[in-house]
């Protein structure tokens, strides 16, 4: 039975792991999670960066936010990605794309063309 | 939508963006029907506003023109012969915040499920770590319960969306869940 006790450890190791963390300006990944985004499918979609970008070991250097609508309702879910000055915006998203941007994009800085707008059908 | 916790996650951001910093997400399974009660404590609405928040045309966005959250939320409510009560204190008066109560028909063809609960709990937390929920999902089977308050003396100065913390918070919600005998969600 999971009791608060048990989360005052996690606490501690997590108080370590924020202490040995480099701040430097690093990606954001922008999940719109408005109406629009989660009829759509955002939920698992946000799921899915937080969980990988997490297990890649990447979490010092890339950030998951959330975020409104941006006026593309018809391409939901939305990601947005933005690297210092670049933005890529990756457009009817799913939780098994996501972990493809975050395998290919985040880790290795390979843009995944396909899943982008200019890439893109309604 | 597909499931009730979507709204719910829809509803309760709409108190987020209201500047509240605490919301009760309350789910009660009183067969035949669920009772849905959102509860913030923002800035509030003027009495003219909570009857507009019904028209899917009426919006306060200025990117586009719709405003589909409230009126979704209603529609899964009629289908089922039930109903969204929306009452409203606007900020300053004391006990400013909006209230959401939906009331939806377990028996009806047009009831939908709950569904991820656990996920809609965890996105809120990892989107609005500063702001103090309050879950409880009580059920003929047991109740399912978070205060986020509580957890929040316990973590101190450690933000609640680190993914530690986070991956904790939904194994706590999850073993609930598989403690309660969610007879409600059956029908």
């Amino acid at each position: 039975m999971k009791s608060l006790e048990e989360l005052a450890r996690i606490r501690e190791q997590t108080k370590a792991k924020i202490a040995l963390r480099e701040q430097e300006g690093g990606t954001r990944v922008m999940v719109g999670m408005a109406t629009c985004g989660i009829a759509a499918g955002a939920r698992p979609v946000l799921s899915a960066f937080v969980e990988e970008v997490n297990d890649s070991g990447i979490g010092d250097k890339v950030s998951v936010e959330q975020t409104g609508c941006i006026g593309i309702c018809q391409y939901e879910p939305v990601v947005e990605v933005f690297d210092g000055e670049e933005k890529t915006t990756y457009v009817k998203m799913t939780a098994d794309k996501a972990k493809r941007v975050v395998a290919e994009h985040l880790v290795k800085g390979n843009v995944v063309t396909e899943y982008t707008i200019g890439a893109t059908k309604v | 939508m597909q499931e009730l916790s979507l709204n719910i996650l829809d509803i309760t951001m709409n108190g987020v963006a209201a500047g509240a910093d605490t919301i009760f997400i309350t789910v009660k399974e009183e067969f035949p029907a669920r009772r849905i009660i959102i509860k913030d404590n923002g800035c509030g609405l003027p009495e003219e506003t909570i009857e507009q928040l019904r028209d899917p045309f009426f919006t306060t966005r200025t990117t586009r023109k719709v405003g589909m959250g409230v009126p979704l939320f209603e529609m899964q409510a009629e289908m089922t012969g039930g109903n969204l009560q929306i009452t409203s204190v606007e900020a300053p008066a004391e006990g400013h915040g909006t209230t959401f109560e939906a009331l939806l028909y377990m028996q009806s063809i047009n009831f939908v499920p709950l569904g991820d609960m656990v996920s809609t709990m965890i996105t809120l937390l990892q989107g609005s770590p500063n702001v103090d929920f309050i879950f409880t999902h009580k059920t003929q089977g047991g109740t399912v319960h978070l205060d986020m308050r509580e957890v929040r003396e316990t973590l101190g100065d450690v933000p609640v969306n680190e993914p530690d913390i986070l991956m904790w918070l939904r194994s706590y919600l999850e073993e609930q869940y598989s403690e309660t005998t969610l007879e409600g969600e059956r029908l």
